[in-house]
């Protein structure tokens, strides 16, 4: 999985691409911790390259929305595809996270 | 029926989801199942390395597809610790985010994702899932 970070004013937009699973998660898990201890809390993640997410993964959004939200940030997503979009939904992740389409419309939010 | 075995480590779920995307394919499952397959068989592999072996590096992982003509099952067998499947309850998912818990999402997953998941456990022959994704 390759993880690229670009800094906006307001947020830090994080793009992933590959597979988030039990082996890979850790690495996006250290990527979003980083960007909060470095005192940002808004995150915009680019999921248009991720080709597969599972229950770890879901469970990092999830974590980081907890801790987005304790320093009055937020985590947001990006261009999910439908099969993922499925799953989040299933994990009840819409209800903690908002998606959007594209980045310009995700990074505007903040 | 093509039967491959894996090493039990997380690095393994890459080759093991190729391996179930190709016979989901030639049984003729649209992407979605295919993403439903692929997703189920992540979550029980990653939960027998966390919670049959205890970690990874502890055995194998044995996975079976037969392609038939309604579609495809999947078997997965390993030689961990066996546990009650009926003990695992849905995630509460209608609570405030910070009472969210991840236990349960893999077994979750896999009942909504395909169409039947099963378990047996043998004291010799180890422990059994096989689940099945209809076309």
């Amino acid at each position: 999985m390759d993880i690229s970070i670009t800094q906006y004013k307001r947020c830090d937009l994080v793009k992933a691409s590959g597979r988030i699973d039990s082996n890979t998660a850790p690495v996006l898990e250290e990527t979003f911790n980083s960007i909060i201890e470095g005192g940002k809390s808004g995150i915009a993640f680019d999921m248009s390259e991720v080709e597969f997410i599972s229950s770890r993964g879901i469970w990092v959004i999830l974590e980081t929305q907890k801790a987005c939200r304790k320093n009055k940030g937020k985590l947001v997503l990006v261009s999910v595809s439908e099969d993922m979009l499925h799953s989040l939904d299933l994990a009840g992740v819409k209800h903690f996270v908002e998606i959007y389409e594209d980045v310009l419309t995700a990074v505007s939010s903040f | 029926m093509p039967t491959m075995s894996f090493p039990g480590r997380f690095d393994s779920l890459v080759r093991i989801s190729e391996f179930v995307a190709q016979a989901a394919q030639d049984a003729g499952l649209d992407k979605s199942a295919i993403y439903a397959v692929k997703l189920s068989v992540d979550e029980a592999c990653s939960n027998i390395i966390e919670h049959s072996y205890g970690g990874e590096g502890f055995g194998e992982i044995d996975c079976t597809c037969d392609v038939t003509d309604d579609g495809l099952t999947i078997t997965l067998r390993d030689w961990g610790e066996a546990f009650d499947p009926s003990e695992i309850e849905d995630p509460k998912t209608d609570v405030p985010l910070e009472d969210l818990k991840p236990r349960g999402l893999g077994i979750f997953f896999m009942r909504k994702m395909m169409d039947d998941v099963s378990f047996k456990f043998h004291p010799r022959n180890g422990n059994v899932l096989t689940m099945v994704k209809f076309k």
